[in-house]
């Protein structure tokens, strides 16, 4: 008995230690910022150059890239975002919120060299370090806003702009800005859209906070595309919601086109999905009521 | 009757502000964000305001203090929250038009909001420290004795309110409830008869 349980014990704690030194080995920190907000971490496995938030990766990697294939997506989020592109193929403005290492705007520069993209970041240490190591390179049709998502989104409104694309990646493990995850937020995001606009965001796929996201998502855009996998993608418009044949058509069109960038469209096509897989009778999220943080565990 | 009376009124004055001043950064995320210049400006207009009340309160003490005057500072302190509930969105809104620098605009909307109601609440201490002390070999003790109430009610509207309350209650819920709380305590105090003078 007291053997068995020596041996489990020396199991688990050999699953729980092997990964973590692994990773301590192989990863190593060639750059380190301090800002405002957090410290921002550049780490480098192999050819594998990440961006990070917290020592070693600990929660979670921000971006990542490989240093031989620079424009390949290697994280799973980013590519299932470009999923935007098969409910609206050519937008014309683009508005991403949260830069990252900037894999997104980079692709979509490239992608689509005729529209003009904003990106939204909050600290201009992660601006930096993205132009540093991560060759994001801001331009005549690229610029980059230093500012809060949800000012910038107000200020936009006021000024009468209008996006075809919206992403938004502003979250994090660790943290999450409350204030850009209740419906008056996503109610300013559904007029800053052009008709028939799209609104992508990267959430969250675990926690109680996904019932009470996904009730506050259905409450300002009606039904939506979920794309779930180890992240959670959300794909809604500010009109009708194309059908998902109208979208498997247009990511056959743009496949030869993605696939130099490491997106798979059948993969992502096998991902949407509006079943309501949540429980409706969540709390709605709102300016008054918002304790993200404290939901999501 | 009337030391209890200053002690609550203190403790819970403490509680006020900083459940207040926790759910200020809510009201302002919208409009500001909730960086650290919101945050900032917020804790500096909190501690002007205090600092001021406290210089205020400590001068109104000297001339015929009571627990009824105190019970009325706290009763003013609660009634001044009222404009946050009514114009708060209208006033961030206008604020955030006229000013393009984040770091202005939220010390300005901060000040309107909060100045007020926290100057007000600065008063209290200071004003409750003379209803207490009544010789001055223990005039420390009975300023520690506040500053601990005080203090410790400070803490505990900080932890109630970003762990707990902000979970079940809506940001002016919780607003109107400490509203209500401070009512109730400063009509009790209202009621009471005598001044500190004639306790001695």
């Amino acid at each position: 008995m007291a053997m068995a349980l020596t041996m489990a014990m020396a199991i688990v704690l050999g699953a729980l230690a092997l990964p973590v030194s692994a990773r301590a080995d192989s990863q190593k920190l060639i750059h380190s910022e301090r800002s405002l907000y957090r410290e921002v971490l550049v780490y480098e496995s192999g050819n594998e150059r990440c961006m990070c938030f917290t020592r070693q990766c600990r929660i979670g990697r921000q971006t990542c890239l490989d240093m031989r294939t620079p424009d390949r997506f290697i994280m799973n989020y980013p590519q299932m975002m470009m999923s935007a592109l098969y409910l609206k193929p050519r937008p014309q403005a683009v508005l991403i919120v949260g830069l990252g290492g900037g894999s997104m705007p980079r692709v979509l520069t490239k992608l689509l060299p005729e529209s003009s993209i904003d990106v939204v970041e909050i600290d201009p240490a992660v601006v930096s370090v993205a132009k540093r190591y991560f060759a994001f390179q801001p331009g005549k049709n690229l610029s980059v806003i230093e500012s809060d998502g949800r000012v910038y989104v107000k200020k936009a409104l006021r000024e009468q702009r209008h996006y075809d694309l919206i992403m938004l990646d502003a979250f994090d493990h660790e943290y999450i800005p409350e204030h850009l995850l209740t419906q008056e937020f996503l109610r300013e995001v559904k007029s800053l859209l052009a008709p028939d606009g799209v609104l992508a965001a990267n959430t969250f796929s675990s926690s109680r906070l996904y019932d009470h996201e996904s009730v506050t998502y259905a409450s300002v855009f009606g039904e939506f595309y979920n794309l779930r996998r180890d992240n959670r993608v959300i794909l809604a418009t500010n009109g009708k919601l194309p059908s998902v044949g109208q979208a498997d058509v247009n990511s056959k069109a743009l496949q030869p086109l993605l696939e130099a960038f490491g997106v798979n469209g059948e993969r992502n096509m096998a991902l949407f999905s509006t079943r309501r897989d949540w429980n409706e009778k969540a709390r709605l999220l709102t300016d008054q009521y918002s304790p993200a943080n404290l939901l999501n565990r | 009757m009337q030391v209890i009376l200053s002690y609550v009124i203190a403790g819970w004055s403490g509680f006020f502000v900083m459940a207040v001043e926790l759910l200020g950064g809510r009201l302002l995320a919208p409009s500001f964000g909730s960086g650290i210049y919101v945050w900032g400006a917020i804790i500096t207009i909190f501690m002007l305001a205090l600092s001021l009340g406290y210089l205020a309160g400590g001068r109104l003490s000297v001339a015929q203090p009571s627990v009824r005057r105190l019970g009325s500072i706290l009763l003013l302190a609660a009634v001044t929250v009222l404009p946050i509930l009514w114009f708060g969105d209208a006033m961030l809104d206008r604020v955030s038009e006229s000013i393009a620098d984040p770091r202005g605009a939220s010390l300005l909307a901060a000040t309107c909001l909060f100045f007020v109601p926290t100057f007000f609440s600065g008063m209290i201490s200071p004003y409750a420290v003379r209803l207490l002390v009544n010789d001055r070999a223990n005039s420390g003790k009975h300023a520690g004795q506040l500053y601990f109430v005080s203090t410790f009610g400070s803490a505990a509207g900080t932890l109630l309110t970003s762990f707990y309350l902000v979970l079940v209650l809506e940001v002016n819920q919780i607003l109107f409830a400490l509203l209500g709380i401070s009512l109730v305590i400063g009509v009790v105090a209202c009621a009471v008869r005598g001044s500190a003078d004639a306790a001695e």
